[in-house]
């Protein structure tokens, strides 16, 4: 690949990353706090209660930033920010290690 | 869509872990097939991606919100061996940092959202492509109807876990299954937009790079896909 559809894909990549975390910082502010539809169904039918409690239920980012101290808005957004960088670089290693294998790059020195 | 620890009991959740653990060694060897290395940053940036969405719950009825499966997405995005993947390091991530979905239930999850929805989304998906005369302007919406009709699937899915193995008693299983039909095939409705909006958006910027698309250039795992 030439360095400039390079340059392009990485310019692609920086943008889709930013609306990425605008998506999780930002407009997850305005997410609905009713229950989703499981756990509507759930409650509307008894079965609800037969939930246990997470075993993490008491960790710093359980919920979503439910156990930080910050303001609702804050702990959202910590929450989105740290959650999209620990899935993108869960998603770097697992898919490298599982990448096409035996295809050199095609420019070593790039 | 998360099933927490307790609604299933630890038999069949035990026997969905090993069914989504095989699934991902078997997604694992497909995708080895296609992802090439440019590939990998995409894949990563649909997880992430999948992770941000699914924390925009959206309103759909008084008292009941929806969010994005993504895996119909992902899956169109970059093929369903590593959509499969791309769900499956989601709800991991969900379940171990942030206590949304079971630990126990990460199994049922994972069958749920990555084999019926991204895998099973994405055969919906070629299907309505072919016939429709696999055209690639007709990307972006088939991709959402078949993300529309992946949600209601995903609730049968857990209907059928629940029979077997849900831990309530006493309940009616007809009411169930139809409370979680209609109240899924509305929340499809959001799945579908989405997934037609991005799946367009993509198209319109690099249209080589969409695995469910005739204009994909790379290779896929599937021979018959042309």
């Amino acid at each position: 690949m030439s360095s400039g559809g390079q340059r392009r894909n990485t310019a692609l990549f920086v943008g889709a990353l930013a609306l990425v975390l605008v998506t999780a910082v930002g407009l997850s502010q305005f997410a609905s706090d009713q229950p989703d539809g499981l756990e509507y169904v759930a409650d509307q039918e008894g079965f609800a209660e037969s939930a246990d409690e997470h075993v993490l239920a008491e960790a710093p980012l359980a919920d979503y930033g439910g156990n930080l101290d910050g303001t609702e808005s804050t702990n959202v957004a910590v929450a989105g920010l740290i959650g999209v960088l620990v899935t993108l670089g869960l998603g770097f290693g697992v898919f490298w290690l599982v990448r096409a294998g035996g295809t050199p790059p095609e420019s070593a020195g790039s | 869509m998360h099933i927490p620890d307790g609604f299933i009991n630890p038999g069949v959740s035990a026997a969905a872990g090993v069914v989504a653990a095989g699934g991902f060694g078997v997604a694992a060897r497909r995708a080895r097939v296609y992802l090439t290395e440019r590939l990998v940053p995409l894949a990563a940036l649909v997880a992430a991606f999948v992770f941000a969405a699914q924390m925009i719950n959206f309103p759909v009825l008084p008292g009941m919100s929806g969010h994005l499966i993504g895996g119909v997405l992902a899956a169109v995005l970059v093929g369903p061996a590593a959509g499969y993947i791309v769900v499956s390091i989601v709800l991991i991530v969900q379940a171990l940092v942030f206590a949304d979905g079971g630990l126990s239930a990460l199994g049922l999850n994972i069958v749920n959202m990555g084999l019926v929805g991204a895998v099973g989304g994405y055969y919906v998906f070629r299907a309505l492509m072919r016939a429709t005369g696999n055209r690639r302007v007709r990307v972006p919406m088939v991709a959402g109807i078949a993300a529309f009709a992946s949600v209601p699937l995903v609730a049968v899915a857990f209907a059928v876990e629940f029979a077997i193995g849900g831990t309530a008693e006493s309940l009616s299983m007809g009411t169930i299954l139809w409370a979680l039909l209609t109240t899924h095939t509305l929340i499809g409705i959001g799945e579908g937009l989405i997934t037609a909006l991005v799946i367009g958006a993509v198209m319109s910027a690099r249209p080589d790079l969409v695995y469910g698309s005739p204009s994909f250039t790379g290779r896929r795992a599937e021979a018959s896909v042309q």
